[in-house]
């Protein structure tokens, strides 16, 4: 396996492995002028979400938390903020600028859209400029954050490319690598393997405590038996037919070897390398954007029926073992494991096809996500504005 | 060719992994973990991805897969036969 990849290494010692320069909008009301900064300036990305406005308590920490880290990832190199005043926009430069990299943020409120676009776009323009002079240097792999969730599953997961994932997630954490999961209730049924799996007593009840926490709002919460959701239409459709069985196929991603070592809440930024668990929901862009929050730079999806997902600045890196999906999707596959299911090829090999892939994405090959466009930001709520 | 796929061999059912499995075929079973095969008679046709019975299953029995319990019998079940949401549930919620 190859020990080093070509990436940015930024103010803080991170290393990243894309060179953006976002506009990030702090609540909803300020898309339209983030998106028009972003529209004047080629190579500025605006990242819109429907978010941020009369949020309170530990749902707006959770918001502060997630953009804060999104512009704190070292995949962007400068951060353009604008929210509508100026003390919660404010709040979000703060936080960005703990890394010391290039960002300023810009209060829409005594300035109407037009003149907060226009100082805006010039902000932005100069960070494009900047950042387009930053040059990739050689990197240690374990520099290399790497976090991992399957989306649209079927049965093919867990025997294709699920274990691929814990194939190569084995010989990253080897490598002294920093990787993450997460999906909380998607655990169900086999909590009991990732419990015995944590690196110790306090990191296993830190586990079942989250994951007890999450059954409850299930409970709490539930119609039926929640087999309307979970497994999701699609999943039926594929083949999984019990959340057990679901879960199963979920775990087969932190592999057979690594054990782990911590968990984090959602959003927050591990602080040593190993594998972590992230306490988070299991819908794809969600998890992704929380991946992306707390710092990770490579993301593998495996995915069974063909979830297309991707994210405004992680590569998602797709692997897929259903022939079927390969054939009628393969614009949305960067890695086919389907030779799995006919032992054409080995799991070592598998895994090694991943990484080599990891190795292209990290060092700039445009994933299929990212080539097709797929930006998809979700912000995670915790319950209702005031 | 491999026709379905199984992961412990203990389990109850297998991924059928390639697309138009017929009734009537004779399947080779790969079970993963052993690296070795198996023989059955497929009685109905099934999905790719979908899982077939490799015993017969009476209603409450348990459903192994991966080794572990996926949930419990809620028709009978024929070995060869479909198994999915028409005859096995969650445990769970």
């Amino acid at each position: 396996m190859k020990t080093t990849f070509q990436g940015y290494r930024r103010e803080n010692g991170r290393v990243g492995v894309r060179n953006h320069v976002i506009i990030l909008p702090v609540d909803d009301l300020s898309n339209a002028a983030a998106e028009a900064v972003a529209n004047n300036i080629k190579g500025a990305l605006a990242i819109p979400h429907p978010y941020g406005r009369l949020q309170f308590g530990a749902d707006l920490d959770l918001h502060f938390r997630t953009l804060i880290g999104t512009g704190s990832n070292p995949n962007v190199a400068a951060v353009v903020v604008i929210g509508i005043e100026e003390q919660w926009t404010k709040k979000v430069v703060d936080g960005i600028a703990v890394t010391g990299k290039p960002v300023q943020g810009f209060g829409i409120e005594l300035h109407g859209d037009h003149d907060t676009i226009m100082r805006a776009s010039k902000a932005a323009r100069e960070y494009v400029q900047w950042a387009s002079e930053r040059q990739r240097s050689e990197c240690p792999l374990a520099d290399l954050w790497v976090s991992t969730k399957c989306g649209e599953s079927d049965t093919t997961s867990g025997c294709g490319s699920n274990p691929t994932v814990g194939n190569a997630f084995d010989k990253l954490y080897a490598a002294g690598c920093t990787l993450v999961f997460g999906e909380t209730t998607e655990l169900t049924g086999g909590e009991q393997i990732v419990a015995a799996r944590c690196r110790d007593d306090k990191v296993r009840a830190d586990f079942m405590k989250m994951f007890d926490r999450y059954q409850g709002v299930i409970e709490g919460h539930k119609t039926s038996d929640l087999s309307d959701s979970q497994p999701t239409k699609g999943n039926i459709a594929g083949g999984l037919t019990t959340i057990e069985e679901k879960a199963l196929g979920n775990i087969q991603k932190i592999g057979k070897v690594c054990t782990v070592d911590g968990v984090l809440d959602k959003a927050e930024a591990p602080t040593h390398p190993g594998l972590w668990f992230m306490d988070s929901s299991s819908a794809a862009a969600e998890m992704v954007t929380l991946c992306a929050a707390s710092g990770f730079a490579v993301h593998f999806f495996p995915t069974g029926q063909g979830n297309v997902i991707g994210n405004p600045i992680l590569p998602v890196i797709k692997l897929c073992a259903n022939p079927r999906t390969v054939r009628t999707m393969s614009e949305h596959i960067d890695v086919d494991t389907s030779g799995l299911l006919q032992r054409e090829i080995t799991m070592d090999q598998a895994g090694d096809s991943l990484l080599d892939m990891m190795f292209r994405t990290a060092n700039g090959r445009l994933t299929a996500a990212e080539a097709l466009g797929h930006r998809e930001f979700v912000l995670t709520r915790l319950y209702e504005s005031a | 060719m491999i026709h379905c796929v199984l992961h412990d061999p203990n389990d109850s059912v297998a991924v059928v992994v390639i697309e138009g499995m017929k009734a009537g075929t004779k399947m080779t079973g790969l079970i993963l973990d052993e690296n070795r095969t198996i023989e059955l008679d497929c009685l109905q046709d099934i999905p790719i991805g979908h899982k077939v019975a490799l015993k017969d299953m009476a209603v409450g029995d348990t459903v192994i897969k991966y080794g572990i319990d996926i949930g419990k019998v809620v028709q009978p079940i024929r070995k060869g036969t479909h198994a999915h949401v028409h005859n096995i549930k969650t445990k769970r919620w």
